[in-house]
């Protein structure tokens, strides 16, 4: 019977637990979670300080989901070593568990940048997980002025999470755009534009110099007044249990398209994890939840003795602030198309005639067309691209490939 | 299993299917209440005008990609069937990102919401496939190789 | 023209408790009525575009639509009636010669409808068809005379080639261009199912439907559309169109406009030419010549194929059946003066031509008389609606019963008579890509099969009542038919007892 570890309680780790079971009804299988919560939906915290869901319906999976896949699971623990010589993991109450196959799913974790006094903040918050969204949760108050550094995902979201339970937010960046990741600048200014209408101001291109206790000292010798400090600026990939040990990392543990580590039995996914970007065509971490469940998975799968690859990976972010829906996938790399009609714009950037990327806001129907161009690689010669620049519909595609998509097992 | 297929040689672009679906998931019995004066959101709709139209709805995939991308892990597929829990939907619009085949849309609250084969509703049957007037849309067995 | 002297003669009647304006009408409408007002949230209609043809009626998902008949009217006048006024009034506007479709609509008499069926009682039980074989199959063709025997005193089995029905029904000439190619796949594949032939009219065979041959009757008409070697070798039968009943005396004309892509190939003609069927065919001017083209296409099949003569019901249809008969012919058709069409002058319509079932008493009678009854089969068509005019028709002498109108209806046609607009809502009378695909052959063959199966129930039912198992003691038995309501020289002419006789 093969003993199974997870490094890891997250989305990654259900993804390679569920791969796992998809083979292996019998083996033994160790999750090792930091957090003393069952799995949980990471990027639902906004909207559980929105009030939109709340920690009972934030569960990924049902309450028996652990107990139905046979799973043993130690909460709060944290692995402080891997040995990949032995095959074992070692806790950080002294005890040691032996795997046959490890799966490293740890995530990763805020990145604070050293500001001057930051000590002297009294009330600072990371965004990141279930614990950091109680604590802010807990600090909120109606009049409450709150400083937002990072004005990225995370700290959008956290933005939009709280506008209506706080008195003002102000958010800084020293990227001089919202979303610098996702957007270009066109497209980060229509959604700028947005969300100050929506009561967020912006202090972009700028940062903390220092603080002086509920002080911000701006860069631009500006000085920002605030009650709440979030630090949402990024996050590093928790990648040295792996380096650790031996083996290559680089911004994350490397993995191949199996999700394997150079290390022997040793497996990485999700946030941790420096896979294969299709897109890109190299590896980056794509830190994002599809990614981490299809890398779990992947891992799982292949841990259990199967054969599976995870080559089509490609960045692919959803996200909506105040009734406005941004999508992004893929790189903005090539020849760009552009189709924008009062409210949405829509950029569709082509290379080798095929499609690299895209960046839609407003109209975002039917947008999985336009990532599986991507994922799949589609000549573009092969669908009425004409029409692919103005609308996502299956009418772009040929009478033949409908007949096969709608008229088969898929 | 089951499934719906649609075949876009039959297909007339009348949009009954979308009436029929936005009826059958009303919950409620008289079609003149559920949809009269409402803009309706069927988790089926007709795409296309004049010569070439085709009603999508979920494929329930083999290996549905919604279902892993799910961040609320609303979505799930059980027997067959892939089903979403609108209890725990945020409308982050993830699937819609995903899903090849354009077959999800939000619901009129924002929240997602797709065909689940009216297994749960009072049709007991697609009620899309049994309203249709020409048989482009039919819910039968076919094989991974058809 | 200033002023419309017409007011529309169906009214759209919209329920709008009822009405969701999902616009389904709108989408299905073809004639263009229904529309959508932007202004006023709800659906508005144009009723003088109506042709009631019910297409949004069938498919309003809350029943919110009718149509009724305008009851805005002229004055009465049992002389100058409604209709004829205004056809009086569309002559002044248009100058031309009316066209209509489908059959005579006329109160002219109907003798199915005068006939009633003898059943048994007590002395001659009747058959439950549930319990005991019952037969239906016909077969058309020459029937020799006599036994004929061999040297060797055997007998002699080889009898002209026959058509085998199991039903004594066929689907008759409706031509590829008249009615569409979904129309056709239908008709075609309910004929092949049923185990009956349906008729490719004078428009060609299209090339996918060669496969179902063995159930299908090729015609060869005056135009000569669509006709070669291969598309004569192709059917199960030859039926050499000599006259319509819709129109006895004149050609067909399919508009140019419907001569298009596959009709243009199917018939041979280039595209957007107007077909033109002259009226008599330019080679035959007597029996004789009929006789040449019998014996040409005889040739041309190897002697395999029956060769059918299909003459509208005129008055001297009995001697003209009898010229038919000696022309080498297999079986001769009568198609009588309400019978279909896809377009024919108005005034021919509804004033040439006679009642089928005095045609087909009088050229049974004459036949018999003549000796020469088992020469040919016959077949008679022009309005048969029902099983039970199947019945009246095999007990005045008929072999077998076309049905072209019924089998229309059988896939949705609602007889709004506008066949000739091209513009048909159920996908039937058209060449429109749009509209032909409504009618999925997939359902109209199983209607059509339905419905003929429906029939064949009936029959048997109504033979069983009667104490007869087998159609072929049924042919020719006037004894089981008796007249209501008929004058001596109709009973005459029917060959059949007055009620209570």
């Amino acid at each position: 019977m093969k003993r199974y570890v997870m490094i890891g309680g997250g989305v990654a780790a259900v993804g390679c637990i569920e791969g796992i079971r998809s083979l292996d009804r019998e083996g033994e299988i160790t999750v090792i979670s930091e957090e003393d919560h069952p799995v949980y939906s990471r990027p639902l915290i906004s909207y559980l300080l929105e009030g939109k869901t709340d920690t009972e319906r934030m569960k990924y999976r049902p309450d028996g989901f652990y107990k139905e896949n046979g799973c043993r699971v130690f909460y709060g623990r944290r692995a402080v070593s891997v040995d990949a010589v032995s095959h074992s993991v070692a806790l950080d109450d002294g005890a040691k568990t032996a795997y046959d196959k490890l799966c490293v799913a740890a995530g990763s974790r805020p990145f604070v940048p050293p500001f001057e006094g930051l000590d002297t903040v009294k009330y600072k918050f990371s965004f990141m997980t279930l614990d950091d969204a109680l604590a802010l949760d807990a600090a909120l108050f109606e009049s409450a002025r709150v400083l937002i550094v990072g004005a990225g995902l995370i700290g959008l979201k956290c933005a939009e999470g709280i506008r209506d339970r706080v008195g003002s937010i102000t958010v800084c960046d020293l990227a001089d755009r919202v979303l610098s990741s996702i957007l270009d600048a066109d497209c980060a200014a229509v959604v700028q534009k947005h969300l100050e209408q929506n009561g967020i101001a912006f202090m972009l291109g700028d940062t903390v110099q220092r603080f002086e206790g509920s002080r911000a000292c701006m860069k631009s010798g500006v000085a920002v007044d605030f009650d709440l400090l979030v630090l949402a600026v990024g996050v590093w990939a928790n990648s040295e249990l792996v380096k650790n040990a031996g083996g290559e990392v680089n911004r994350g543990i490397l993995v191949d398209k199996k999700m394997m580590t150079t290390l022997d039995g040793v497996y990485a996914a999700g946030d941790c994890a420096e896979g294969y970007d299709a897109a890109l065509g190299a590896r980056r971490v794509l830190a994002i939840l599809p990614n981490a469940y299809m890398q779990g998975n992947t891992a799982g799968v292949n841990m259990a003795g199967g054969e599976q690859e995870f080559g089509n990976a490609v960045p692919m972010n959803s996200i909506g602030f105040f009734g406005l829906h941004i999508m992004t996938a893929g790189v903005y790399d090539g020849e760009m198309f552009e189709d924008a009609e009062t409210g949405s714009i829509r950029r569709l950037f082509v290379k080798d005639g095929r499609l690299a990327g895209f960046i839609l806001i407003g109209g975002t129907d039917r947008a999985g067309i336009y990532t599986s161009l991507i994922r799949e690689k589609t000549p573009l010669d092969t669908v009425d691209f004409d029409l692919t620049k103005k609308v996502a519909s299956n009418l772009i595609f040929s009478q033949e490939i409908r007949r096969k998509k709608f008229g088969g097992v898929v | 299993m089951k499934r719906v297929y649609v075949n876009e040689e039959w297909c007339l672009g009348c949009h009954l299917c979308e009436y029929n679906c936005a009826y059958a998931n009303s919950g409620l019995k008289d079609m003149v209440v559920a949809l009269k004066d409402k803009k309706i959101f069927p988790r089926i709709r007709v795409e296309g005008e004049d010569r070439i139209t085709f009603a999508v709805s979920c494929r329930h995939c083999t290996d549905p990609i919604c279902v892993k991308s799910c961040i609320a892990g609303a979505i799930s597929k059980r027997d067959g069937v892939v089903r979403i829990d609108r209890n725990k939907c945020v409308g982050c619009l993830t699937c819609v990102l995903v899903c090849p085949y354009g077959a999800l849309a939000p619901g009129e609250d924002g929240i997602m919401q797709k065909c689940e084969l009216c297994l749960d509703n009072a049709c007991g049957a697609p009620a899309c496939v049994t309203g249709c007037p020409n048989r482009a849309i039919v819910y039968e067995e076919r094989s991974e190789t058809q | 023209m200033g002023v419309e002297f017409i007011y529309p003669e169906f009214e759209v009647v919209r329920n709008y408790d009822r009405c969701i304006a999902c616009r389904v009408c709108e989408r299905q409408c073809a004639n263009e009525v229904h529309f959508y007002s932007e202004e006023r949230g709800v659906m508005i209609s144009d009723e003088a575009k109506c042709v009631d043809c019910q297409r949004c009626v069938s498919l309003c998902p809350t029943r919110a639509l009718k149509i009724v008949k305008s009851d805005s009217t002229l004055r009465e006048n049992a002389n100058w009636q409604n209709d004829t006024i205004k056809e009086i009034y569309k002559q002044a506007n248009s100058g031309g010669v009316l066209l209509s479709s489908m059959g005579n609509p006329k109160p002219l008499p109907v003798y199915w409808d005068k006939i009633l069926i003898n059943a048994s009682q007590v002395t001659n039980p009747p058959i439950d068809p549930l319990r005991e074989p019952m037969e239906t199959q016909v077969f058309l063709g020459k029937k020799p005379s006599r036994i004929e025997r061999g040297k060797d005193g055997k007998i002699k089995c080889e009898l002209p080639p026959q058509i085998a029905l199991s039903l004594p029904v066929m689907f008759s000439a409706m031509s590829y261009g008249s009615i569409s190619y979904n129309a056709h796949a239908s008709l075609a594949r309910a004929a092949t199912e049923l185990g009956i032939l349906y008729n490719t009219g004078e428009g060609g065979l299209h090339e996918d439907f060669y496969k179902y041959g063995k159930n299908t009757v090729v015609q060869v008409a005056s135009g000569r559309f669509g006709v070669h070697e291969d598309y004569l070798n192709a059917g199960a039968a030859i039926e050499i169109k000599m006259g319509q009943g819709a129109k006895p005396g004149i050609g067909g004309h399919l508009p140019g406009a419907k001569i298009v892509g596959d009709v243009s190939r199917t018939r041979m003609i280039p595209e957007r030419s107007d077909a033109i069927s002259p009226a008599p065919h330019h080679d035959i001017y007597s029996i004789e010549d009929l006789r040449q083209l019998v014996f040409s296409l005889k040739e041309a099949t190897q002697y395999k194929k029956p060769v059918i003569v299909k003459v509208a019901a005129v008055h001297n249809i009995a001697a003209i059946a009898s010229g038919i008969a000696r022309s080498g012919a297999d079986v001769i058709a009568i198609d009588g003066f309400r019978g279909g069409t896809g377009a024919a002058p108005t005034r021919i319509r509804d004033n040439v031509g006679i009642p089928v079932e005095l045609a087909l008493a009088a050229v049974d009678k004459r036949l018999r008389d003549e000796g020469i009854r088992g020469n040919v089969s016959l077949v008679v068509g022009g309005s048969i609606r029902s099983a039970a005019d199947v019945i009246k028709a095999v007990a005045l002498g008929a072999d077998a019963c076309y049905v072209a109108t019924a089998a229309l209806l059988a896939l949705g046609c609602h007889l709004c008579r506008t066949c000739q607009s091209g513009k048909c809502n159920w996908g039937i009378a058209t060449q429109r890509p749009d509209l032909v695909k409504r009618l999925n052959p997939d359902i109209g063959s199983a209607r059509l099969v339905n419905l003929m199966t429906a029939w064949r129930h009936e029959i048997m039912e109504i033979m069983g009542g009667m104490g007869i198992n087998s159609i072929e003691a049924l042919r020719g038995n006037r004894l089981m038919l008796r007249g209501v309501g008929l004058n001596e020289k109709e009973l005459e002419i029917l060959g059949i007892s007055h009620a209570g006789e």
